[in-house]
């Protein structure tokens, strides 16, 4: 077969399984397009030998007609998941080193169904970022760039290494994680579909914590049925992880497909932000008439907390991450820089091994928990949080089945953006649309719907009731039915 | 609110962030900048709302209080940037 890394998921799977071509080959054929595109930094680890390996093992349970869901398709992993024996970084200094002796529970599930490893994938430094300018180990570079235009864009963040490789096709699907908007950003940045399922849905065991009441794995891949195909394989239950739930995971590929007739889609009025290009609030529009053309009825909607949404996340958030991180001290992993005594070497360690979006955040949180300004920040934020949350029930409740909206307020934009430099709160502003989902702990998923007037990809958004997933997956079945889909080599 | 900088100094303590003398200033600066973005919240009447807790409402699952794992020090201090004999090694706490 002549390009193997053409092919989806699904295609792969049934190509393997007709003996089109083995894993081995598929493996190799991936490999040899990560080893073209190290320009794009978006491995910071690869693993060949061990593609090789699991390759060898899936043709094996092939061959005996034992093939797992998954069998033989290569996958890029960020490097927020735990590996064993693998690079397992968080793309922070701190973690100098740092190899598990124990594998995450999203990715075990993956190599249990028969998934192959390709490596560990750049990110923003613990997540935290929105362009993936924030690792240690340097920014990504997006395969898509403008019309005519030769200069470098970001993939978005933080899962920028786990988009621009799926994008650039250096991996079939990759996994990513999102606390306020770190899949479907990327997504949307790079023309690729990105699910952050309910919060609960994936197991967050083996995943380095950020902000644990809004982290949530999901998956980064080429068309809305790998996405779907991915999920099922991620999400599970898992003791190890008292706030995943015990609810049976549905074949999510099996409802794509299905009629979205008489559905009720709600649009709402406070997405229609100030400064919006024209460009998005149109392919909105066409977004809306596509699902009206498939028989869904569209209603427009409020969701009035929206605009505190992400001033209550810069709360939130970095009061968690300041109580998660308080584990890199130079003692148990990572890095250690000395000190005179105990306290300067947490000190030194600790400067030197974040950088400096990690420290500022460390820093806000720490101010907002602390004596005297707990109420007035992190109490005030929660009770936000509860009203947004409201916001959502309000319409699910009047009948609304999904929600549909613009994924992000702009298109890729440049590598060291200087008007994003210079004022953490631009960069900040990236996650407007989709950061409520995560207070709220609903699925959401971007689906590219278009090319803006320079040919870079945008995508909506799709919200959900919590764990209907798989009307997700239907109504961006529909968008992409409609949009088509785009590759930065088209 | 807004921070100064013996407070910008306070909280890089409390963080366990040694910070110089140069970057007070800067930190000053971008801390204010997000503090006062986050005033926007103050517009928000929360007299009789309950602070989330949990966002999806769920039992906490528990378990037999039993040992389920563990047996290997080893393995458990194999990244430690010091460690001796399975114990993890720090400067001296104590005279």
């Amino acid at each position: 077969m002549s390009d193997l890394t053409r092919l989806t998921i699904a295609e792969a799977r049934a190509a393997l399984d007709n003996k089109d071509c083995s894993a081995v080959e598929l493996a190799d054929a991936y490999i040899a397009a990560m080893e073209a595109h190290r320009d794009l930094n978006a491995y910071i680890v690869e693993t060949p030998e061990k593609a090789r390996d699991m390759a060898k093992a899936s043709d094996a349970r092939i061959a005996a007609g034992k093939a797992g869901p998954l069998e033989g398709i290569p996958l890029g992993i960020k490097d927020l998941f735990a590996t064993e024996g693998v690079h397992t970084q968080a793309c922070s200094h701190i973690l100098d080193g740092f190899k598990p002796p124990y594998e995450s529970t999203v990715t075990a599930n993956l190599w249990r169904d028969g998934a192959v490893m390709l490596g560990k994938l750049n990110m923003d430094e613990f997540a935290m970022g929105s362009s993936n300018e924030t690792s240690y180990y340097g920014p990504v570079k997006n395969p898509w760039k403008a019309k005519g235009d030769n200069k470098d864009l970001v993939p978005g963040g933080s899962s920028g290494g786990s988009a621009a490789a799926v994008a650039a096709r250096l991996c079939a699907g990759a996994t990513a994680t999102d606390t306020g908007g770190s899949i479907r950003q990327p997504a949307a940045f790079t023309g690729t579909v990105g699910i952050k399922p309910t919060y609960g849905r994936c197991s967050r065991w083996g995943i380095v914590a950020f902000a644990s009441s809004l982290d949530q794995a999901g998956p980064i891949a080429r068309d809305v049925r790998d996405c779907a195909i991915l999920l099922k394989s991620m999400a599970s239950v898992d003791p190890k992880d008292t706030t995943s739930v015990d609810i049976e995971v549905p074949d999510y590929a099996a409802s794509i497909g299905k009629s979205v007739k008489g559905m009720k889609i709600g649009v709402p009025a406070e997405y229609r932000v100030d400064g919006m290009p024209a460009d998005i609030e149109a392919l909105w529009h066409k977004g809306i008439a596509w699902l009206k053309d498939a028989g869904a009825e569209v209603v427009d909607i409020s969701l009035p907390h929206t605009k505190y949404a992400l001033p209550a996340y810069y709360i939130v958030a970095p009061a968690e991450a300041s109580s998660n991180l308080a584990r890199y001290d130079g003692v148990r992993y990572g890095l250690r820089v000395p000190g005179d005594d105990i306290i300067s070497m947490y000190e030194n360690t600790r400067a030197e091994g974040f950088g400096p979006e990690v420290r500022r955040r460390i820093m806000i949180g720490t101010y907002v928990l602390s004596a005297g300004y707990y109420d007035a920040y992190y109490v005030k934020a929660q009770k936000v949080r509860t009203l947004i949350k409201r916001d959502f029930e309000t319409v699910f409740a009047d009948g609304v089945d999904a929600i549909l909206t613009p994924a992000t307020p702009s298109a890729a934009f440049g590598v060291a953006d200087q008007d994003m430099a210079s004022d953490p709160v631009k960069m900040y502003l990236n996650d407007i649309f989709t950061v409520t989902v995560n207070m709220a702990g609903l699925p959401g998923l971007a689906v590219p719907a278009g090319l803006d007037g320079k040919g870079l990809p945008l995508g909506l958004q799709l919200i959900g009731k919590p764990f209907d997933e798989a009307t997700l997956f239907r109504l961006a079945h529909v968008i992409e039915q409609n949009a088509g889909r785009f590759s930065p080599d088209a | 609110m807004s921070v100064d900088q013996a407070t910008v100094r306070r909280i890089a303590r409390l963080a366990r962030i040694r910070i110089s003398d140069n970057e007070v200033p800067k930190l000053e600066g971008e801390l204010n900048r997000i503090l006062d973005w986050i005033e926007l919240l103050n517009e928000v009447d929360t007299a009789n709302v309950e602070p989330m807790t949990s966002v999806v409402s769920m039992q906490m699952r528990t378990r037999e209080d039993e040992v389920t794992d563990g047996g290997y020090p080893d393995r458990v201090t194999a990244n430690a940037p010091q460690s001796d004999d399975n114990f993890y090694m720090v400067p001296k706490v104590v005279e």
